[in-house]
């Protein structure tokens, strides 16, 4: 296959992207069965197409073609084949091409096990996938193309930035862009229910699946970047507020919203507009971050090269989805208003509740992402807005949030029973000061300490309310064991799905709590053979030597850390990379279950021999990742429920019928 | 989160709030197609008086710079330093200005090995009159500075008047640096 | 997708420092502690939103002793921030001062909250009226035989 094959598959797509976009919406708009069956064949082709280019890249990256800008701009041969592969989507173009394949295959998903949705929604919502294909496809195939050509054809590549030449981040961007992509799909629903002019029930139905594959490799990726900077940026900090970071989050706090609105709309008819606006700006939001990433408009570590040519274009697209959308939306979403009573004290209630504070989060983070561009545009001065300011604003939001979310799944629908539920909480407010106790008991009582304790109480109420939510449903200890154990098997696996994210999230912020308030560092010069006591663990400095690895040199510490009669080798290394020549440090972590030691090997060895070595530990660092993978593990368990089951055979129009459309 | 009734505007703010989004972007990215760099900062420092500086000479070349010196007459301060590539692609221009004798040009060493700094003068040419060597920037960050090379101008009375940021180009220095120098000396 | 910016690299190539080094930190922990604290409201001038207290760049470095510098001289923490926004604005701060320019960055979230709220209490106040077009009983029965209800409410 030449890199001109993959071009040309690129180049067909892009008027099948055209079809599909323009056909089966005609079909839709008249009820005509043969227009609209036109999609299902067109995003197959469609996927098929983009399918083909990628391959093309990808296999011009594993054979080192040098002859394409691209493999040459991002690639070595004597780099280890995973970074050949995720060399494909470490830059901008190959990024894109990675960007609209996912679109395609979210889009032929929906074609060949959409069997369960009416006709005509399934043509809009597929006519619309196809517009954002077409934008996308233009703009690589006008802007980016992948396959351009070099003559003469170099013998060794640029190579690719070594910070990337890494497990974490070669998984990161495609599960983030499965995030953001697979929210088009709540986007196109939205759209065509617009188009419809109606949404119910089923329409919540159809639309919570996507949401929650999406949000759930959203919740993985920004996880896995995190994860990332935290052992490769040698200091352990996990979160930076970085402007791309943030456009990542941002969209996450809108979908988990998007979630439990959806929720809302299936239950109780009602927060229709709302929810089909939280499903637009979702999208958005995730366009707005590719934008930010690739138009050089906002300055970050994260970024790609920018290009202003390439920004335009992005805006241009970004006005016309969004804005499209926004006004169909002002035009259409004033009479989808209806719906039921809503108790303060009920499920729907907490529900909206919790919509209130992860919209306004979101709210937060995008003004201080955005209000330094802002400042500018209205000359109110040039500044920077950091992590302090967002630790500041976002920290108040989110802890009554954590507190509404131990008791708004006890709440029934329509009415609640807040006594009732008092007396159900018992348990967790016992847990909350038993561990606020012994917390305190253990660290002391410094501002900080408090602080970590009261995380940690929170982390606490959230978990035990959420397993006494579970024990209720299954009346663990009410009834006889069998009969518990028969309710445990028989419950659904969307409430276990929830369940395990939520618990998810009380471990996430005790890991949250922990790691910011407890965190120790020691930061010194060692000879071979001096020690250090971290937290416990001794640490002696054995020696270092230098190693050569597949395309790079380093210098390797050794180290053992000794606590408590057990003792284990730590290696950290300071590597410089052949191509491009850049330094970067490998952190070596000792993991046990609540903590991590981490220590980096510095500058050295001066005259003396001495060595800088930073020995942190990290207490309570593991449970981020325990309390993300247990929430993107929870969303998988939702999904698996039959009733999200896209291609749960069904009599399929009747449907469409009962819902009287 | 609209009720019953509700206005038929309330629909409408979340197209006027990205319609505003959307300007601000295509202002800033009109600014950067125009050449403007989104990371520049600018001096805080306009029509401020010089910081206190007593900077050490490098080795062998006479004396070092005080804030008196640049009290005497209109003078150029370029922040510059021998590993720095930009400042290679400037040099020429502030060859030219020390041989036309246009104004007086002094440099700082920033961050640089005093011998790295004397052996890159002498393969590229030495068009400073006084050159203070600032190791561990004291004033660059005295001066604001966020990288080099960056040229202040100071007045005769010892007052910034004007900062570039990067290397300067001619058209730079035609058009806005001489003209000022010009004035300021009037 | 890191890619630090060409301007960066252009400009500002220097070795590569790691954070806090050894021989910056000051011998009393409480000073010590102060520095720390102040280094993680300022930005590193010539990095992308990093504060000087993560960062490798040699400025920072540099920036990091004079704080530490200002606090030996018997500086307050307030009096060493005031001496970084004195050159470099109020850039340098990653915290931005509440001033009219900043009002709606501080004040907007809670703006945001409020309003929201008011809009929420609104939704709950509101009759279970105009269902004209929601589904009847017979409908959702039907709907409900067709997509398996979760009853144990989820």
């Amino acid at each position: 296959m030449t890199p001109e094959f993959g071009h040309f598959a690129l180049a067909l797509a892009l008027p099948v992207a055209l079809v599909q976009s323009c056909i089966p919406l005609i079909g839709a708009q008249r009820r005509d069965a043969a227009l609209m069956a036109v999609a299902g064949p067109a995003a197959m082709a469609q996927m098929l197409l983009i399918g083909l280019a990628f391959a093309t890249l990808t296999q011009a990256f594993i054979t080192s073609d040098f002859s394409v800008v691209n493999v040459f701009q991002n690639s070595h041969t004597a780099k280890p084949l995973l970074y050949k592969i995720s060399g494909v989507w470490g830059n901008h173009e190959g990024s894109l091409l990675l960007w609209v394949f996912i679109l395609a295959v979210f889009g032929a998903t929906v074609a060949a096990f959409g069997n369960n949705l009416p006709d005509r929604l399934k043509a809009r919502a597929l006519s619309v996938q196809g517009m954002i294909g077409v934008g996308f496809l233009a703009f690589i195939l006008f802007t980016s193309n992948p396959f351009l050509r070099l003559d003469p054809v170099p013998v060794q590549g640029e190579g690719l930035n070594p910070l990337l030449q890494d497990p974490g981040l070669a998984f990161h961007p495609p599960m983030l862009y499965l995030g953001y992509v697979g929210f088009s799909m709540a986007f196109s629903f939205a759209v065509a229910a617009l188009l419809e002019g109606r949404v119910d029930a089923a329409w919540a139905r159809w639309v919570r699946p996507w949401t929650l594959a999406a949000w759930s490799f959203l919740t993985v990726g920004i996880g896995l970047g995190s994860w990332w900077a935290y052992y490769e940026l040698g200091w352990g900090g996990w979160w930076f507020w970085d402007p791309v970071e943030n456009a990542s989050f941002i969209p996450w706090l809108t979908g988990t919203a998007l979630l439990h609105s959806a929720i809302v709309v299936e239950k109780r008819e009602a927060l229709k507009s709302w929810t089909i606006l939280l499903a637009i700006i979702t999208f958005s939001l995730s366009l707005l971050g590719t934008f930010l990433v690739r138009s050089g408009i906002l300055t970050s570590v994260h970024a790609f090269a920018s290009d202003p040519t390439r920004g335009v274009f992005i805006l241009a697209l970004l006005a016309i989805t969004v804005g499209g959308s926004l006004t169909l939306y002002a035009i259409r979403a004033p009479k989808l208003e209806q719906g039921g009573l809503f108790a303060p004290i009920s499920r729907e209630g907490g529900l909206l509740i919790n919509n209130l504070f992860l919209a306004t989060a979101a709210a937060t983070v995008l003004l201080g992402t955005l209000y330094p561009l802002i400042a500018e545009a209205f000359e109110l001065g040039k500044l920077s807005v950091g992590a302090p300011y967002f630790n500041t604003v976002f920290i108040p939001l989110m802890v009554p949030l954590a507190i509404l979310m131990g008791i708004g799944p006890m709440l029934t629908w329509k009415r609640g029973d807040l006594r009732g539920i008092l007396s159900r909480v018992k348990a967790a407010l016992a847990a909350v000061a038993l561990v606020f106790g012994v917390a305190l008991l253990l660290s002391g009582f410094s501002v900080t300490d408090v602080a970590g304790a009261a995380g940690m109480g929170l982390a606490a109420w959230l978990a035990v309310a959420t397993l006494t939510e579970w024990s209720g449903r299954v009346r663990l200890f009410k009834a006889p064991i069998d009969e518990s154990w028969r309710r445990a098997t028989s419950l659904r696996r969307a409430s276990y799905g929830m369940t395990m994210a939520h618990i998810g999230m009380a471990v996430l912020i005790a890991g949250v709590s922990g790691s910011s308030a407890w965190k120790q560092e020691n930061i010194l010069t060692m000879v071979p053979g001096d020690s250090v006591t971290v937290a416990g663990f001794d640490i002696t400095l054995n020696g270092a030597d230098v190693i050569r690895g597949a395309n790079y040199e380093s210098l390797q510490g050794n180290f053992t850390a000794t606590r408590g009669g057990n003792a284990v080798t730590l290696t950290p290394e300071r590597r410089v990379y052949d191509q491009p020549v850049q330094q970067t440090t490998e952190a070596a972590i000792h993991t046990t279950f609540w903590a991590d030691l981490y220590v980096v090997l510095g500058d050295g060895p001066d005259e003396s021999g001495r060595y800088v070595v930073r020995a942190y530990f990290e207490p309570f660092v593991p449970f981020l990742w325990y309390g993300i993978l247990m929430m993107g593990f929870g969303g998988l368990i939702s999904l698996s429920d039959r009733k999200h089951r896209v291609g749960a055979p069904r009599t399929s129009d009747t449907v469409a019928a009962a819902a009287g459309a | 989160m609209a009720a019953v009734n509700q206005k038929r505007w309330t629909f409408l703010l979340p197209i006027l709030i990205v319609a505003l989004l959307v300007g601000v972007f295509a202002k800033r990215l009109i600014d950067v197609k125009g050449g403007q760099d989104p990371s520049l900062v600018p001096t805080v420092l306009l029509d401020t008086p010089v910081p206190a500086l007593d900077l050490p000479p490098l080795p062998s070349r006479g004396e070092g710079l005080r804030t008196a010196d640049l009290k005497k007459d209109v003078s150029l301060v370029n922040i510059w330093g021998s590993w720095c590539v930009a400042c290679l692609a400037e040099h020429p221009l502030l060859m030219n200005v020390a041989a036309e004798n246009a104004v007086p040009l002094h440099g700082i060493a920033w961050r640089d090995d005093p011998s790295a700094s004397l052996r890159w003068l002498a393969r590229n040419g030495d068009p400073y009159d006084l050159i203070g060597q600032d190791p561990v920037s004291e004033a660059a960050i005295a001066f604001g500075v966020t990288g080099a090379p960056e040229t202040f101008l100071v007045d005769g009375d010892g007052v910034i008047r004007y900062k570039h940021t990067g290397p300067i180009s001619r058209e730079a220095w035609d058009k806005t640096i001489a003209p000022l120098i010009e004035q300021l000396r009037q | 997708m890191i890619k630090v910016s060409l301007l960066t690299l252009s400009l500002f190539v220097a070795t590569l420092a790691q954070a806090v080094e050894p021989g910056e930190v000051l011998e009393d922990p409480a000073l010590e502690a102060r520095a720390r604290v102040i280094s993680q409201d300022l930005r590193c001038v010539v990095c992308q939103n990093e504060t000087i207290d993560e960062s490798n760049a040699t400025l920072a470095q540099d920036m990091r002793r004079l704080v530490r510098q200002r606090i030996n001289a018997g500086d307050t923490n307030e009096q060493v921030v005031a001496y970084m926004v004195d050159r470099y604005g109020d850039f340098v701060l990653l915290r931005p001062r509440v001033t009219p320019q900043t009002w709606l960055l501080w004040f907007g979230p809670i703006l945001i909250l409020v309003l929201g709220g008011v809009v929420v209490v609104r939704v709950m106040k509101r009759p279970a009226s105009n269902v004209g077009e929601a589904l009847s009983q017979e409908e959702l029965d039907r709907l409900d035989s067709l997509l398996p209800e979760d009853n144990e409410t989820s």
